[in-house]
């Protein structure tokens, strides 16, 4: 009983938590860092990669809905990790022998790029789909409206399409986020140092398998619903001056 | 999708290119390591299916309770469900995972009498640990989905029912299940997909499942592309099974 | 036309921003996963351990401007052609399996394998102790190279991502042994986490397998760069910095001519 005590003792954990070396808490959170910014990072790449796909898919030619519906299909059926394996390889065998052609010689790739390239790429698959199902959901007669008008496409774009959908593409978006900061996990495997890493090797350096992990844990889950609370906000901004989702579904 | 509409010109052209594309890997890749590896590949791959389908299964069983607690349960019921829910959504798998297996690893020392139970034979694996945490984390995604089916029945039904005097549980297992199940069956396909996709993480535990397999060849050939492309392939055709299966299975069930 | 333009600058941006550090920068890379005494990560976040101490000594030996970068085991010889780095000092044996992809400098260190199990148990290093037991091996490494050819019998080969899980299997009962370098092993069975185990002996050599000692990777055809760190390592030898730096983690010298 005592030495389960030990285990679970607080003041050991608190102390190997603490954020000045030799505790461990500024390694956790230097590492949860690393994965919002890669987490920020994919998500962004993979908004600009889903609202270029989700336009193709809706208005561009037969090749270019094809190739998307391939993307996106193989992107949701492969799990993330090999995913991530063979971007991570193909992304930098590409990028080296690019710049060999161009005759600058190897270029390093720093861990933050090539998380947020590979992520993106994931995400991008994912949000295509968002979008697509968000633009569809904005009234035909709105756009008809602003093309009426005259409104050259681009800004048709940003000035009617985007700000009318985003109140459909919130919801979907917010759990995008949440896979994105989740997925981040799987970059340990290829060894970036981000929150799970680093909480792994703090771990094995203490042998307080149990501490650390919870520790982790908790930190994403505060990332996880603060998002909720941010999301909730953006949610209600985009939505307003319209009707509520549920007086809308009952008409 | 007819034969009409899978010979458009632009899809012979790029079906063309997919085979020149699958012919260069063929001719300019290195495969003389499929013989030599193909048994372990073949237990690996047979060790993914079956993870997946018994994680599924338990998780789904799990998640009837955990969404009718949501659902209708009293409030002692309803929080640790939702607690539950919450931590296994807002956590990332891969640390769910070495928590159990690590986490647990490192108590076994501190208490001996483990070591001498009946148990010990299954704790000394590492498919224990990787079933568990697939199950729990398919119970904690299926039972929010759950949660928003059971209340989705349409109250009246209950109602009547009750006013039948059927017993509460008959009336659960008549009316309220069935209904339930045919309202998350459309989302099940993709669910059991991205567990699909959860399966590998369980290699970093030592289960030696098919990404487990294509890691050794990886290590052993110093090769890259091609067992991860190999795995790919695998991974799209289960996927692609998957989805047929389910929606043979939706077409059975009636719906109004 | 202007799509493709704004793809095209932000194709370049992200190639600029990706090589951002000069050219005459070395990369080496290290494992991710800590293999402790040779390299381990303190809380502050700082690499130290014999093989750090040694990669420096050699980088100044050498006047290279090292940067030393930690990548997974796993991937690390494809991060060494894909040009995520450019020499490995990650306690890789020369073995004439990795030659075929990449080359190999002089070895800096030599140590027997050794296999580790429980105080109680009569495990020895041999074939016929360790029939039907569970073994435990990192991942490709030579061990697991090794155990797969000689150690057939064995109720079960598992493979870690980490030595130190492996280790902390064996302390948790889950596997009957593992096999490893000794100095890496040695230093586990003297925490007081591995107290439970000791070492059981070394096994039979086999020099195809196990290779011939430990030397810095490089890209094949990478010769200047590998003469360069033969160069360095051949002074550190002459001068008395490897056995300086030894003599500050180990009893006796791990390098053998």
């Amino acid at each position: 009983m005592e030495t389960l005590l030990d285990t679970l003792g607080l003041a050991q954990s608190m102390e190997l938590l603490s954020l000045s070396p030799p505790g461990w808490g500024g390694n956790l959170l230097r590492g949860l860092v690393n994965s919002l910014q890669i987490a920020f990072g994919a998500f962004g790449l993979g908004l600009v990669i889903g609202l270029f796909g989700a336009y193709g898919k809706l208005y561009g030619g037969v090749v270019i809905r094809d190739l998307l519906g391939i993307y996106t299909t193989v992107i949701r059926a492969v799990p993330e990790l090999v995913l991530i394996l063979i971007l991570y390889y193909v992304g930098t065998d590409l990028i080296n022998q690019a710049s060999e052609a161009m005759g600058y010689g190897r270029v390093e790739i720093s861990g933050v790029v090539a998380g947020i390239w590979v992520l993106g790429v994931v995400q991008g698959a994912y949000s295509t789909e968002v979008l697509r199902g968000a633009i569809q959901a904005v009234p035909k007669g709105q756009i008809e409206a602003a093309r009426a008008y005259g409104m050259p496409a681009f800004l048709v774009m940003r000035r009617v399409t985007i700000p009318a959908m985003m109140s459909f593409a919130v919801p979907g978006l917010a759990n995008l986020w949440l896979i994105a900061t989740k997925d981040t996990a799987l970059l340990a495997i290829v060894g970036f140092s981000e929150l799970t890493l680093e909480t792994k090797q703090a771990a094995a350096s203490t042998r307080a398998y149990f501490t650390f992990f919870l520790a982790a844990g908790a930190l994403y889950l505060v990332v996880t619903l603060l998002s909720g609370v941010v999301f909730g906000r953006i949610e209600k901004w985009a939505r307003r001056g319209q009707p509520s989702l549920r007086a809308g579904q009952s008409r | 999708m007819t034969l009409r509409a899978l010979f458009q010109p632009h899809r012979i052209v790029m079906m063309v290119l997919f085979a020149i594309f699958v012919i260069w890997c063929a001719m300019s890749l290195r495969w003389d390591w499929i013989p030599q590896y193909a048994p372990l590949a073949l237990e690996g791959l047979w060790r993914t299916i079956w993870i997946l389908i018994v994680t599924c299964i338990l998780g789904f069983l799990l998640a009837i309770p955990l969404g009718l607690a949501q659902a209708i349960g009293p409030w002692y019921l309803a929080a640790p469900a939702r607690v539950f829910c919450t931590v296994i959504r807002g956590t990332p798998l891969l640390l769910q995972i070495w928590l159990l297996y690590y986490g647990l690893g490192s108590l076994f020392p501190q208490i001996p009498w483990i070591r001498g139970s009946d148990l010990w034979p299954y704790l000394r694996q590492a498919w224990p640990y990787a079933v568990l945490a697939l199950t729990l984390s398919y119970a904690g995604y299926e039972g929010e989905v759950m949660r928003g089916a059971f209340s989705s029945v349409n109250k009246g039904q209950l109602e009547a029912a009750n006013s039948f005097g059927m017993p509460r549980f008959t009336m659960f297992r008549r009316i309220w299940l069935p209904q339930a199940i045919r309202n998350v069956l459309p989302t099940l396909g993709g669910e059991t997909i991205l567990q699909l996709k959860a399966t590998p993480l369980v290699a970093t535990i030592t289960v030696v499942e098919i990404y487990a397999v294509s890691s050794r060849v990886r290590s052993d050939m110093l090769i890259v592309y091609e067992p991860l492309l190999l795995l790919a392939l695998f991974y799209l055709i289960i996927a692609g099974v998957i989805t047929l299966l389910f929606r043979k299975f939706e077409n059975r069930v009636p719906t109004r | 036309m202007k799509l493709k333009n704004i793809v095209k600058a932000t194709v370049t941006a992200a190639v600029l921003g990706a090589g951002a550090a000069s050219a005459e920068e070395v990369k080496v890379g290290i494992a991710a996963e800590p293999y402790p005494p040779f390299a381990s990560v303190d809380s502050a976040g700082n690499w130290n351990g014999w093989e750090v101490d040694v990669i420096n000594a050699v980088c100044e030996a050498a006047e290279l401007d090292c940067v030393i970068t930690p990548v997974a085991w796993d991937g690390i010889i494809p991060s060494l052609t894909g040009g995520t780095i450019d020499v490995i000092m990650a306690s890789m044996s020369i073995t004439d399996e990795r030659k075929k992809t990449i080359d190999f400098s002089d070895p800096y260190y030599d140590t027997p394998t050794v296999i580790a199990a429980d105080k109680n148990s009569d495990i020895e290093p041999t074939a016929e102790s360790l029939k039907g037991k569970i073994i435990g091996v990192q991942a490709s490494t030579v061990h697991q190279a090794y155990v797969n050819a000689h150690f057939s019998d064995a109720g079960e080969i598992r493979v870690y991502q980490t030595q130190d899980e492996a280790n902390q299997d064996l302390v948790a009962g889950r596997i009957d042994a593992t096999q490893a370098d000794s100095i890496a092993l040695a230093d586990f069975v003297s925490t007081p986490g591995g107290a439970c185990c000791e070492i059981k002996g070394s096994v039979p050599d086999d020099k195809a397998i196990l290779g011939l000692g430990v030397g810095a990777g490089v890209r094949k055809g990478d010769d200047a760069l590998r003469e360069k760190l033969n160069a360095g390592i051949q002074k550190i030898l002459d001068d008395g910095t490897h056995a300086e730096i030894t003599s500050n983690y180990f009893k006796t010298s791990i390098y053998k001519k």
